[in-house]
């Protein structure tokens, strides 16, 4: 029976993962919500309230309806590439969180190169659009699907050089290692976000134009090519789709609490708040952070696409690849780098 | 040992597999989409061998952005394939040639492959140190000209591509500053139209 070890591990990932995966959709559910109804009290309007005790079940109704409706693919798309968009998208944005660490260790791939999977799997989120667009076969999907890969290549850019500089910090490309090497007296002051705050304001801004949220969601813009990318989508593949987008933008607040306000760490380190089970701390930030996405979607009003390009190209490029020479200097200057 | 076995036969299949989609598949988008795959699946071999950070990074560089380049002009140019196969008798030949050419030098390599006895002591590091380390200690210190040199051709390459592509030599600038100082007193006049008249 000693071949059975490597099945027993392979049995135990995948109950951690499914256990991860309800988890996480029905968080996602509730933070589709959130999402509505922060937009809707900034608009002074109501937001979903019918269903459920203040519309607490919308999402999951809103997930019964696109379930029960009839998928219909276009005559002139290419079937195969079509169906297969969605599936790219939805799966792509769920295997990324395999490797975050919600808590000390409580990561289901605690993996050396982390961080690095994480850039990977949000560079790749973009095929999903960009099938989707050719498949469809259709002139609004098609010129959304051309926009996003070029909006995604360019702002992968600057997250890339923030995110050396916060490797230069802390030494390693594990995420565990980088939450812990955020973990001194200092509390909240001695996270990333303080030292690093020209690149924590720029990784933010990038995370919004890489998950296409507004103001940098030229793909879907409504008024210039009505849905973007999903048009021609209905039903389920849409509903896959929609979750792909927020779990990729949950991802995203998740890797910018990782790198930049301490993962699992509590703000005030010392007893009563080092009680708390890590994963509530990681949980609320992270909501905190998608708080503050939702904020921008409410109040930012939308970029021009050129706009969007110099963004990208002529201010944060510059300013990043600055700052990495500055991080570098300063910690090799001062000794304060990790000397791993 | 067993799950890195199956895992390694899966990988290897399926690279082989859609390696081959790529030039048999009729549609160029099929065959980028193809391509993307066979990345992806050499990325796992990379994975199961224990580099794991040539992994990420093919993944990265190939497939999350020169693949995404590669995609969007094959989707913009709308290449068609029937149009190109008709010259293939024609151009068989030559091709055929190099392809012997190239078959004899990789089989040429592949036989007389051996591995170096400086590779062995240098294949297992003392201290245990992520492969990530490692490559960057090499990288930055025994091979840096060499490195370096590598970024410089790349530079050229793309200021080539730069300059071969521009060409109209008057470029329109666009004057941000300008823009945004315009305000309603000087964007936009106001006119007393007369009816049945016009402007």
């Amino acid at each position: 029976m000693v071949d059975n070890d490597w099945a027993w591990a392979i049995l135990i990932a995948a109950i951690k993962s499914v256990v991860l995966l309800v988890a996480l959709l029905v968080f996602t559910a509730y933070i589709l919500y959130a999402d509505r109804k922060i937009w809707a009290a900034v608009q002074l309007r109501r937001g979903p309230n019918v269903v459920g005790p203040w519309g607490l079940l919308q999402s999951f109704a809103d997930l019964f309806k696109f379930v029960f409706k009839e998928p219909l693919v276009p005559a002139g798309a290419n079937k195969g590439v079509f169906l297969l968009a969605p599936l790219v998208t939805a799966v792509l944005a769920l295997s990324a969180w395999a490797v975050i660490p919600l808590s000390d260790g409580w990561a289901i791939g605690d993996i050396n190169v982390g961080i690095l999977y994480l850039f990977a799997i949000s560079s790749l989120g973009v095929y999903g659009i960009i099938m989707a667009g050719w498949a469809s076969n259709s002139k609004y999907p098609f010129l959304s699907a051309l926009r996003s890969a070029a909006q995604m290549v360019s702002y992968e850019v600057s997250i890339g050089f923030v995110l050396i500089t916060v490797l230069l910090c802390a030494g390693s490309l594990n995420l565990g290692d980088i939450v812990r090497a955020q973990d001194t007296r200092l509390g909240l002051f001695g996270w990333y976000w303080l030292p690093l705050l020209p690149m924590f304001v720029i990784f933010f801004i990038s995370a919004l134009a890489e998950t296409n949220r507004p103001p940098f969601d030229l793909v879907e813009a409504e008024s210039e090519l009505v849905a973007g990318y999903a048009v021609e989508y209905s039903a389920t593949p849409f509903l896959l789709f929609f979750l792909g987008e927020y779990i990729a933008i949950l991802t995203m607040c998740a890797m910018t609490t990782i790198l930049f306000l301490g993962g699992w760490l509590s703000p005030i380190p010392f007893a009563p708040f080092t009680w708390a089970p890590g994963v509530i701390w990681f949980v609320l930030k992270a909501t905190f952070v998608f708080f503050m996405f939702a904020l921008v979607k409410a109040f930012v009003p939308r970029y021009r696409y050129d706009q969007l390009m110099r963004l990208g190209w002529k201010v944060f490029l510059p300013i990043t690849l600055v700052m990495v020479v500055i991080v570098a200097g300063v910690l090799e200057a001062t000794g304060w780098g990790a000397h791993s | 040992m067993q799950a890195d076995a199956i895992f390694f036969w899966i990988f290897s299949t399926v690279l082989i597999l859609s390696a081959l989609a790529v030039i048999l598949a009729r549609n160029p988008v099929h065959s980028v989409l193809f391509l993307i795959l066979s990345f992806v699946c050499a990325a796992g071999l990379f994975l199961l061998v224990g580099a794991e950070f040539l992994a990420m990074i093919l993944i990265v560089v190939y497939v999350g952005a020169v693949a995404v380049l590669f995609l969007f002009v094959v989707m913009m140019l709308d290449v068609d394939f029937a149009e190109l196969r008709q010259g293939f008798l024609q151009y068989l030949p030559i091709g055929g040639i190099i392809a012997i050419f190239v078959a004899f030098e990789l089989g040429y390599v592949a036989v007389g492959w051996s591995r170096s006895p400086a590779a062995a002591a240098a294949a297992s590091p003392p201290a245990p140190v992520s492969n990530t380390a490692a490559l960057g200690r090499v990288l930055y210190t025994q091979y840096f000209f060499y490195f370096q040199g590598a970024g410089l051709i790349l530079l050229t390459a793309m200021i080539g591509a730069i300059v071969l592509t521009l060409r109209h030599r008057v470029v329109k600038r666009q004057r941000i500053s300008e823009q945004v100082a315009r305000n309603p007193a000087t964007a936009v006049e106001l006119r007393k139209v007369p009816s049945r008249v016009g402007i």
